[in-house]
C-alpha cells in the first residue's frame, strides 16, 4: 500500500515541477522516490499479507516481489528515457503519466478483486495511451496511440465481459469467493464463458497471438523510450495480472482452459519468431521479439505449477526487461545519432564503438537464451516447468522457436561485427546511459550466474 | 582443489588479457595456457592410478532451491581430456604468426574457450555441465565470425543453430533424468544415473535419442556432420584447431560420461542404428575426401572419418559384455586424433601462408624446399594413416576389435578406414611434398623456429602415445572399468 502511495504521491509532485519550475531537480527526485518506493515495499516481506481497501487489495509476497521487480525495471527505465524527456518533448508531465501508470501497474500485481484488476488495467493502459502518442510530430507516434487506445478499449471489452459473467457464477468480484464458487460447478458453460473472455481480454494485453496484431505498430510508431516501457514494465504487470487471476481463481478448472492458452503459445511462438526472421528495422524485430517473449511467458501460464510458475514469471520478466532496456537503450542511441533504425545503422558498431558493441551482444545472447546470461535461465525454468507438468511436446516446440529466435538475434550480432562501416557518423554515449548500460548488462550476467536471489523473492 | 586451480588458471588469465597491450597479448596467452598445463601435468603426475573414482572432488551448493550444485571432479577419462586441452591450448595459441595481428580479444576468447573446455570434462553436475557446454560455443562463435574467411557469417551462424539445437535437446533431456531423481530432486551425476536406469526402456530410448541429437552434432557423425566441412573451412586456423582438436571431443566425452551410463536401456534399443550410421560415415566422409581437392576439406572429412570409427567403437559396446576396449580405443584415439588433426591443420596453415593456395593440383616439391618440414608433415600424416608406433595405430586397433567383438562383419568395414585413409592422407602427402616444384612452391621457406616450437611439441607427443601408450591408458583404465560396472 505504501508502494502505491508514494507512487502517486512522486506522480502529483512531478506533475506540479512545471508550474513550481523545479524541472532540474525534478529527476534526482525521482530515482530517490523510487528508491524509497523499493525499500518501503520490501519492509513488508515476510509479513502476514498487508489487506486494504476492504480485501480488494493483497500485498502478499507475490506482490511484493512483483512490486519491487517493477520498481527496478522503472528505474532503469528513468535513467534511461530521462534524455529523451527533458530535451527532445519539454513536458515533464509525460513523466507523470509513467508514475501514474506504475500505480496501475502495481494495483494490477497486488489486486484480489476484478474491479481492482480492471481498475488497475484502466489506469495503467490510458496513460500509455497518451505515451504512445506523445511524438505529436511523428504521425507513426499518432497512428501508435490511436490504434493502442482503439485495440486497448476493444480488449477491455472483453474483460468486462468476462468479469460480467465470472459475477454471474460467483456473485462476487472477491478472487477467494470465486475460487471457491467454481469449485461448486453452478453455472458450467457461464463460468467456462467467462473464462474464456477474460482469457482473451489478457491476452490482449499480453500481446499473445491470435491477438497481438496491434503490438508491431503500435511498439515500432512510439517513440523508442515508450516502446521500451511497454515492452518492460507493461509486460510485466500484464503477466503478473493474468497469472494472479488464473492461479488464485480457477486453477480447479486447469484441464479445461490450458488446452485453449495451449494453443495461444504455440501460434504466439511461432507467428512472432518466424516474422521477426524477416524484419528490416531493428525496432520493429524487437518487437516482434517481445511478442515472442509473451509466448515463453504464457508457457509458464499453461504449465500451472504453483508458486514454482510465480517465480519462473517474476524471474523471466525482470531479466528479458532488464535485456530489453539494455537492447532498447542502444537502439535509441544508435538510431538518434544516425537517423535510422535498420540493422544497417548497427554495421561496424564493434570497431568504432567496442562498448555499446559488448552491451548489445551480451543483450542479444540474453534475449536469445544463451548461457550464462539471465535469458537463458528465464527459458529454462519456463521450460522445467512445463516439463515437470508433462507439457514435453510444449517444451520441444517452445525449443524449435527458440533457434529461429536466435537467428534473428545473431543477425544484430552479426551486423554489429561483420559489416564494415558506411556511413563513418560517431555514435557518442551519455554518461547516464553509460551507467544504465554497465548496470543491465552487469545484471543480465549477475542474475544468469547466480538466479537463486530472485527466485527467493516469492 | 586441482580441478579449480586448473579450471581458474584460463579463466582468469582470458579476464586479464582484455587489459594486455596489444603487443603483448600473444606473449601473455601463451604463458598462462603454459601454467594451466604445467598444474595439469602435475596433476597428471600424481595421479592415482588403479582407482576409478573422481579424485579433488569441490560440492558447493550453486542454485540451492532447485539442487543445482558446483560439483567438480577428475576422473581417469576427465584427466586424459584435460590433459589434451591444456597440452593443446598454448600450441594453438603459439601458432599465431606475427604478422597476423590478433588483438588481446583474441586471445582472451581461446583462454575463455578453454576454461569451458575443462568444464566440461569435470563437471560432475548435469546443469552445471549444460552451462560450460554451451560457454564453449560463444568463444568459437566469435572467433570464427570476427576471423574466419569470406563466408564466414553465414557459416557460423548454421553452425552456432545446429549445435544449440542438438544441445537443447540434451537438456530437455537431462531435466527428464532430473524430475525423475527422487526426493526434491538433484543434478548430481550419480542420482541422474541411478534414475536414468531406473526410467522404462521407451523412455529411455527417446532420451537416447535426444542426447545423441547434442553429441553426435557435436563430433559430428554422418548425417549431422553437414555443419563441419564448411565451418572448418571458413574458421580461422586457430579455429579450426580448436573445433577439431578438442571441441569434438566434448561429444565423445559426453556420450561415455552421460549418455551410456545413464540411458543403457537406450544403446539396446538405437545402439545398432548408431553404429551402422558411424560406419557409414566413416565410409562416406573417406570417399569424399579422396576425392577433394582443397587439402583443408579434405583433412576436414578425414576427421568426420575418424570420428565415425570412434563413435563406432563405443556404441559396439553392450551392456554386461564388459568389452571395455572399444571405449578404451575411443580414449587413446581421442589423445591422438586431437593431436594430429591440430598438427595437420596447422600445416595446411603454412602451406597456405607461403602459397597461397590449398589447391592440391598446385603444390609439390615441398621435400626439396623444406625438408624439415616435410618431415614434420610425414610424420603427422603416418599417425592419421595409423602407422604402427605411431599415435593413430593404438587408438584404432583397439577401436576395431572393440567393434569385432561385437560384430565383426562391421569390423571389416570399419577397418576400411585405415585403408581409405591411406589412400587419401599418402596421396595428399605424395603430391604436395614429392614430385616436382610448381610455380607456388618454388620459393617455399622451411618452418621458422615459432613453427618449430608448435610442431616438435606435437611429433614427441605422436610418437610418445604410439611407443607407449599406457602411460594413458592405464589413468583411463580404471575410470572406464567402473562406469562400465555400473550398468
Amino acid at each position: 500500500m505504501i508502494t502505491l502511495i508514494i507512487l502517486s504521491a512522486l506522480g502529483i509532485l512531478t506533475l506540479f515541477a512545471q508550474v513550481l519550475r523545479f524541472r532540474r531537480g525534478l529527476f534526482p527526485v525521482i530515482l530517490v522516490g523510487l528508491a524509497a518506493a523499493f525499500f518501503f515495499t520490501s519492509a513488508n516481506y515476510n509479513t502476514n499479507p498487508q489487506v486494504w481497501f476492504s480485501s480488494m487489495l493483497h500485498f502478499d509476497n507475490f506482490a511484493i516481489a512483483f512490486s519491487r521487480s517493477l520498481i527496478v525495471i522503472a528505474f532503469l527505465w528513468f535513467m534511461m528515457a530521462r534524455n529523451y524527456f527533458l530535451q527532445e518533448t519539454s513536458a515533464t508531465d509525460h513523466f507523470a503519466l509513467v508514475l501514474f501508470s506504475m500505480v496501475g501497474a502495481v494495483s494490477m500485481v497486488s489486486y484480489n478483486n476484478l474491479t481492482m484488476l480492471f481498475l488497475g488495467i484502466e489506469i495503467l493502459s490510458i496513460s500509455v495511451y497518451v505515451l504512445a502518442a506523445s511524438d505529436k510530430a511523428n504521425a507513426f507516434s499518432s497512428e501508435a496511440g490511436f490504434k493502442y487506445f482503439l485495440m486497448g478499449s476493444f480488449a477491455t471489452g472483453f474483460l468486462l465481459f468476462g468479469i460480467t459473467l465470472i459475477y454471474g457464477v460467483s456473485g462476487s468480484f472477491d478472487l477467494t469467493v470465486i475460487h471457491n464458487s467454481m469449485g461448486a460447478h453452478h453455472e458450467p458453460v457461464m463460468a467456462l464463458t467467462g473464462v474464456l473472455l477474460l482469457m482473451v481480454g489478457l491476452a490482449f494485453k499480453a500481446s499473445l497471438a491470435p491477438f497481438h496484431f496491434w503490438a508491431p505498430d503500435v511498439y515500432d510508431g512510439a517513440p523508442t523510450p515508450v516502446t521500451a516501457y511497454m515492452a518492460t514494465v507493461v509486460k510485466t504487470a500484464a503477466f503478473a495480472a493474468f497469472f494472479r487471476l488464473f492461479y488464485i481463481c480457477f486453477p480447479d478448472m486447469v484441464a479445461q482452459w490450458s488446452g485453449v492458452l495451449w494453443w495461444l503459445v504455440v501460434l504466439t511462438l511461432f507467428i512472432s519468431n518466424i516474422t521477426a526472421v524477416r524484419q528490416t528495422s531493428v525496432k520493429r524485430m524487437l518487437a516482434y521479439s517481445s511478442i515472442a517473449h509473451a509466448g515463453y511467458l504464457a508457457m509458464a501460464i499453461v504449465s500451472m505449477n504453483g508458486d514454482a510458475s510465480a517465480r519462473a514469471i517474476l524471474y523471466y520478466t525482470l531479466t528479458y526487461s532488464v535485456s530489453t532496456i539494455s537492447a532498447f537503450t542502444v537502439l535509441y542511441i544508435v538510431s538518434r545519432s544516425k537517423g535510422r533504425e535498420d540493422f544497417g545503422a548497427f554495421e561496424g558498431l564493434g570497431k568504432t564503438n567496442p562498448f555499446l558493441s559488448f552491451v548489445l551482444v551480451v543483450a542479444m545472447l540474453s534475449l536469445a537464451g544463451i548461457p550464462p546470461t539471465a535469458g537463458f535461465f528465464g527459458k529454462y525454468y519456463v521450460f522445467f516447468n512445463a516439463l515437470q507438468t508433462h507439457n514435453t511436446g510444449l517444451v520441444i516446440i517452445a525449443v524449435l522457436a527458440a533457434l529461429i529466435g536466435v537467428y534473428y538475434y545473431f543477425k544484430v550480432i552479426i551486423a554489429v561485427y561483420f559489416k564494415p562501416e558506411q556511413s563513418h557518423i560517431p555514435v557518442t554515449v551519455g554518461g547516464l546511459h553509460q551507467t544504465v548500460l554497465f548496470i543491465t548488462t552487469l545484471l543480465t550476467l549477475l542474475l544468469g550466474i547466480f538466479p537463486d536471489v530472485i527466485l527467493q523473492w516469492i | 582443489m586441482q580441478t579449480a586451480v586448473i579450471l581458474l588458471i584460463p579463466f582468469i588469465s582470458a579476464l586479464a588479457a582484455l587489459f594486455i597491450p596489444r603487443k603483448h597479448g600473444k606473449k601473455f596467452a601463451v604463458a598462462t595456457s603454459l601454467l594451466a598445463l604445467v598444474a595439469a601435468v602435475i596433476t597428471f603426475i600424481n595421479f592415482p592410478v588403479n582407482n576409478g573414482d573422481y579424485q579433488y572432488v569441490i560440492n558447493e551448493p550453486w542454485i540451492q532451491s532447485l539442487g543445482i550444485n558446483f560439483h567438480i571432479g577428475i576422473d581417469g577419462i576427465s584427466m586424459l581430456m584435460v590433459l589434451l586441452t591444456t597440452f593443446l591450448t598454448p600450441l594453438i595459441i603459439l601458432s599465431v604468426v606475427v604478422s597476423e595481428t590478433r588483438t588481446p580479444v583474441f586471445y582472451a576468447l581461446i583462454l575463455f574457450m578453454e576454461a569451458a573446455l575443462i568444464g566440461v570434462f569435470v563437471s560432475l553436475d548435469g546443469f552445471l555441465f549444460y552451462i560450460f557446454w554451451e560457454l564453449a560455443l560463444i568463444p568459437i562463435y566469435f572467433i570464427c565470425l570476427l576471423w574466419g574467411g569470406e563466408h564466414r557469417a553465414k557459416v557460423t551462424l548454421k553452425f552456432f543453430i545446429y549445435t544449440l539445437a542438438g544441445s537443447l535437446f540434451m537438456l530437455v533431456a537431462l531435466v527428464i533424468l532430473y524430475l525423475h531423481t527422487p526426493g526434491s530432486h538433484t543434478f548430481d551425476i550419480q542420482a541422474l544415473y541411478q534414475a536414468g536406469r531406473m526410467l522404462d526402456p521407451r523412455l529411455q530410448g527417446f532420451l537416447f535419442l535426444f542426447f545423441f541429437l547434442a553429441f553426435g552434432i557435436k563430433m559430428p557423425v554422418f548425417p549431422l556432420h553437414t555443419w563441419q566441412p564448411d565451418t572448418y573451412t571458413e574458421a580461422p586456423t586457430q579455429g579450426t584447431m580448436l573445433l577439431a582438436g578438442i571441441m569434438l571431443k566434448m561429444g565423445i566425452y559426453g556420450v561415455i560420461r552421460w549418455m551410456l551410463p545413464a540411458v543403457p536401456q537406450g544403446i539396446q534399443q538405437y545402439g545398432d542404428l548408431v553404429l551402422w550410421l558411424s560406419i557409414i560415415g566413416v565410409v562416406y566422409a573417406s570417399i569424399i575426401a579422396i576425392t577433394r581437392s582443397d587439402i583443408k576439406r579434405l583433412i576436414a572429412y578425414s576427421s568426420i572419418a575418424h570420428v565415425g570409427l570412434i563413435a563406432a567403437g563405443i556404441f559396439a559396446y553392450r551392456s554386461g559384455s564388459m568389452n571395455s576396449q572399444g571405449i578404451q580405443g575411443a580414449i587413446i584415439q581421442m589423445l591422438s586424433h586431437g593431436v594430429n588433426v591440430v598438427g595437420l591443420f596447422f600445416v595446411v596453415d603454412i602451406i597456405q601462408r607461403r602459397t597461397n593456395t590449398r589447391k592440391i593440383g598446385s603444390l609439390g616439391g615441398l621435400r626439396l624446399k623444406a625438408p624439415f618440414f616435410a618431415t614434420a608433415f610425414l610424420i603427422l600424416t603416418l599417425g592419421a594413416v595409423a602407422l604402427p608406433l605411431t599415435d593413430g595405430f593404438v587408438g584404432e586397433f583397439l577401436l576395431i576389435n572393440g567393434i569385432y567383438i561385437y560384430k565383426p562383419a562391421l569390423a571389416v568395414l570399419g577397418g576400411l578406414t585405415i585403408i581409405l585413409g591411406a589412400v587419401y592422407m599418402l596421396r595428399m602427402y605424395q603430391r604436395v611434398a614429392l614430385g616436382e616444384t610448381s610455380r607456388e612452391t618454388e620459393n617455399f621457406l622451411d618452418l621458422t623456429p615459432n613453427e618449430k616450437a608448435v610442431l616438435i611439441p606435437l611429433l614427441i607427443m605422436v610418437i610418445l602415445i604410439g611407443v607407449c601408450p599406457n602411460i594413458f591408458l592405464k589413468v583411463s583404465e580404471p575410470a572406464v572399468a567402473k562406469l562400465l560396472s555400473g550398468f
